[in-house]
């Protein structure tokens, strides 16, 4: 049995600046991380090894520089990591992006049984949420998103219960096996990462799948098989707003202020 | 009056055999112990054995310590009656009394007064620990226990050598005095009765011996009375100002979650300890309340290896577990994270055994073999691994504290100094107002310096402090480079965990930086007169001067930021009750900076409380961690108008 983990490197983006002429994210010197929300989906996976004794595959499209994450992947508890990285999967975006996804899954379907494919909600670059959904619609598995909790995993009944985290509601949501997740952040605390685990991941294998092995059409991937391009990436500028007073040197003063301005506007009543 | 030598001399020698073995079993268990390089320096040695052990220059900083000196100096004395008692019981022959009159007169003497002082001293011991227990937990039996026996030894010596006077059977009783008063005391008493005493004293005294050496010292902390004095000799030269280094490779372990990865002088030191529980009576977080007690931790340790020692010796596994909380012979993890690093129970200990490194080791083991630790720290991890700062703000906000300061980068060549700004002092904004001042100070004074900005990378201290040895490992690696990189050989810190850490563990890298504390500037330009302040600082009030355990206790430096101050405002700083080496933690140090404080009461409160009973205006410190703690235990006490102010920044004011 086994269960794969989605993951994305992804650059810092709290340390992203956006270059004001090209209007592109400045990516020079900025070191790249394991997408967040994909920290959990990993753990998740780590979770149902540990008490199933599954298999845990994490798999990634990306750079080859990727690497860097696949072994952090394997440095947590992975039994293996594949990255697909090939120059035709450049520039793709969420279509393209989920269908190399989808195809590598399905390839790995074909050595082992999988039970649940896990993803982060989303990415902190990209931040559409579309590539879960994507891949499960492509491999026709059950799509359970923004999950915060599985409440009820049955290998043999081939069945999932798990709750989904919506706007002031939770719901709670049964599919069959195989199932697509995509986890938010309140699933679980991620682990750190043991040294000799450490130590093991850094000289272990990343198997990488270029497109010869995956065998899709080009035209469908990559920058060719992207309807969406992004035209334009800017930060929105501050026209309304003031700072009150010096808040460092005179935190009371500053308040005082803020607390004033608050009253004349009536946002506050006495 | 000695009984017959054929019943004597085999008791007296399964005795001392036994004696032997169990002492060589003892240190055999010591040799399950890692290596550990502890005989070099020999001349130091053998003099730190002679001031500290036979001297007892440790001992006598407390009030019962002289009591302890007349003690142990008996002994010594003793140690010599002791012997020939043996030996004479064993082979008659062999006695002292054959020497010449005028040699065995004296020796006689000193017996008798040493008995006599150590009777006294160890009545005084137990009456004080009966009223004044050295800690509440102290009035045990086996202390009690050790003391009757001594008492009882002290006494039989006397029964024996008055009822020989009395007898009329002392050559030289003019020479023992006391056993001479007893003696006119027994002087009416019938001859058979004194023989029956006599006999019953050399029993008494037989009797108490063979305890001696046969339970007491192999079998209770009595053993201190060799291994202590062995430990001073062993001691370690440097201050606790850094942690042993440790290879990652693949295949190895990591820090200590049993007895055999300890190394042999941690194991050693567990049978040094006499439990006199200074340790705990100065450590921070036990005194607050925490599950830690150096000297429980010292003991569990000595409790785990005599419980695994032999299936250890043959190549089993430990069946305690040195972490946990099985109770006696593990410690719990709660003690080993509430330790502050700050070092004052090794400052205190009157033999040298070092504690704080032996928690450090655990450490080691939970975050590097176990990922287990308390889960603020998770995010502090991954911080400084990722962002190399404990906040995880950006790299790029480094050089933000000089937007309205105009600072050079630091350039080998064209400055002389880098000003090594510190992760609380490029982003904490408290701290960033002492960076200023500490930036203010070097222009005014006319010092060539430049910064690394945003290439500035956090040193690691808190990382090397909580167990994280791995990740620490690496930044120091990659600040190395840097430094070697770029040419630096002369770091202003303003910051005592960076400046202990560049001075004193990067030198295991390899990099012999010349690193100055900032109050160590400051106090220079002010005496070599470069600094010249335009006026006093009048302002601030009752000042009293808080120690950073890592600027004194870890690195000595205590005079310069007094000084400083002195300077500055025309008088010198108060002190708090506990100050210089003897000053107490603000709660930060060892990591604790970055973890809630959940259990026992607020280390920085009691530290506040102590400043507050100065009635001070102004509390000074020279680090940012203690600035955060104190000032927020000050307005947790509603002291907001007493102010914390850094060293450098009661020296800018006076630039103004």
């Amino acid at each position: 049995m086994l269960i794969v983990a989605c993951i994305k490197q992804v650059p810092d983006t709290t340390q992203v600046q956006i270059d004001p002429v090209t209007n592109t994210l400045v990516r020079e010197g900025i070191p790249f991380i394991m997408n967040p929300f994909d920290t959990h989906a990993l753990e998740e996976c780590l979770k149902l090894k540990d008490r199933f004794g599954c298999r845990v595959a994490a798999i990634s499209m990306g750079p080859p520089n990727a690497e860097a994450t696949m072994r952090k992947a394997l440095s947590l508890g992975a039994d293996e990591a594949i990255l697909l990285s090939d120059r035709a999967f450049g520039g793709a975006d969420t279509l393209a992006t989920s269908k190399v996804l989808a195809t590598a899954i399905a390839k790995l379907a074909e050595q082992d049984e999988i039970a649940l494919v896990i993803c982060g909600k989303q990415t902190i670059d990209g931040d559409t949420a579309q590539v879960g959904p994507g891949i499960a619609t492509r491999l026709g598995y059950s799509q359970l998103t923004l999950v915060d909790r599985i409440e009820e995993l049955d290998m043999q009944g081939r069945r999932i219960r798990v709750r989904r985290k919506l706007e002031g509601r939770h719901e709670i949501v049964e599919a069959p096996l195989p199932a697509l997740l995509t986890v938010v952040r309140e699933i679980n605390r991620p682990r750190y990462a043991k040294v000799p685990m450490r130590l093991m991941a850094g000289t272990a294998e990343i198997q990488l799948w270029n497109n010869q092995i995956l065998q899709l059409d080009a035209t469908t991937i990559g920058l060719k098989g992207s309807p969406t391009w992004v035209s334009r990436i800017f930060s929105p500028e501050r026209t309304t707003g003031e700072m009150l007073g010096d808040g460092i040197n005179d935190p009371v003063g500053a308040a005082g202020l803020l607390v004033d301005k608050l009253l004349e506007k009536e946002l506050l009543a006495l | 009056m000695q009984p017959n030598p054929a019943i004597i001399a085999p008791l007296f020698i399964a005795s001392l055999v036994l004696f032997a073995a169990s002492l060589y079993r003892r240190f055999r268990l010591v040799r399950l112990g890692q290596p550990e390089e502890r005989f070099d320096r020999l001349g130091a040695r053998f003099r730190a054995m002679l001031v500290y052990a036979f001297g007892q220059k440790r001992v006598l900083r407390k009030p019962f310590g002289f009591n302890h000196l007349v003690i142990f100096w008996s002994f010594i004395i003793l140690l010599l009656a002791n012997l020939e008692f043996m030996v004479s019981g064993i082979f008659p022959a062999l006695s002292l009394a054959r020497l010449p009159a005028s040699i065995y007169g004296p020796l006689l003497t000193c017996f008798d007064i040493a008995s006599l002082l150590a009777l006294a001293a160890a009545l005084i011991a137990m009456i004080r620990r009966c009223i004044f227990p050295p800690y509440p937990e102290g009035r045990t039996f086996e202390a009690y226990f050790i003391l009757t026996l001594i008492a009882l030894h002290m006494a039989a010596f006397f029964g024996i050598h008055a009822t020989e006077i009395a007898l009329g059977r002392a050559t030289v009783d003019a020479w023992m005095p006391a056993s001479s008063s007893l003696a006119q005391l027994l002087g009416n008493q019938r001859e058979p009765l004194l023989e029956s005493i006599a006999s019953g004293c050399w029993w008494l005294h037989a009797v108490v011996l063979i305890l001696f050496i046969n339970l007491l010292v192999p079998y209770t902390k009595h053993l201190h009375i060799i291994t202590s004095i062995l430990n001073c000799f062993l001691r370690r030269f440097e201050l606790p100002n850094s942690q042993p280094w440790e290879e990652f490779a693949a295949g190895r372990s990591y820090g200590a979650a049993a007895v055999d990865q300890l190394t042999w002088k941690d194991l050693f030191d567990s049978f040094a300890c006499t439990k006199c529980g200074q340790c705990q009576n100065v450590c921070p977080a036990g005194i607050t309340g925490k599950p830690l007690n150096p000297r429980q931790v010292i003991y569990d340790i000595k409790l785990n290896l005599q419980r695994n020692g032999a299936a250890l010796q043959q190549g089993g596994a430990a069946a305690v577990p040195l972490i946990g909380s099985a109770g006696a012979g593990s410690v719990a993890e709660d003690a080993i994270w509430a330790c502050t690093t700050c070092g004052a129970c090794m400052e205190t200990c009157p033999v040298f055994i070092e504690q704080m490194p032996k928690l450090i080791k655990m450490r080691r083991h939970l975050v590097q073999m176990e990922a287990k630790f308390p889960e603020e720290l998770l995010n502090l991890f991954e911080n400084m691994e990722q962002r190399s700062n404990p906040w995880g703000i950006a790299p790029s906000e480094r050089s933000k504290w000089h937007s309205i300061l105009e600072v050079q980068p630091f350039e080998a060549g064209k400055t002389e100094y880098l000003f090594y700004v510190g992760c609380a002092g490029a982003f904490d904004s408290r701290s960033k107002q002492v960076t200023l001042a500490v930036a203010t100070i070097l222009n005014a004074a006319g010092i060539s310096w430049g910064i690394l900005g945003k290439e500035e990378r956090c040193c690691g201290d808190s990382l090397r402090r909580l167990g994280n040895e791995y990740v620490f490992d690496r930044m120091a690696q990659e600040n190395v480079k840097l430094f070697q990189e770029k040419g630096v050989t002369k770091v202003i810190t303003q910051c005592p965990h960076c400046f202990s850490t560049l001075q004193n563990d990067y030198r295991q890298y390899g990099l012999e930086l010349e690193v100055i504390h900032h109050s160590q500037l400051i106090d220079e330009l002010l005496q070599s007169g470069r600094l010249k302040l335009k006026q006093q600082v009048t302002d601030l009030g009752r000042l009293v001067y808080h120690d950073p355990c890592y600027l004194g206790r870890h690195n000595s430096v205590y005079t310069a930021p007094r000084q400083v101050i002195a300077t500055a405002t025309g008088s010198a700083p108060l002190e708090m009750e506990r100050h210089h080496n003897n000053s107490f933690c603000c709660g930060a140090g060892g990591g604790r900076m970055w973890l809630e404080e959940f259990l026992g009461t607020r280390i920085n409160l009691t530290r506040v409380r102590e400043a507050l009973a100065e009635k001070p205006d102004t509390v000074c410190v020279s680090c940012p961690y203690c600035m955060t703690m104190l000032e927020d235990g000050l307005k947790d006490e509603q002291a907001g108008q007493v102010r914390v102010r850094d060293v450098a920044e009661v020296v800018a004011e006076g630039l103004r």
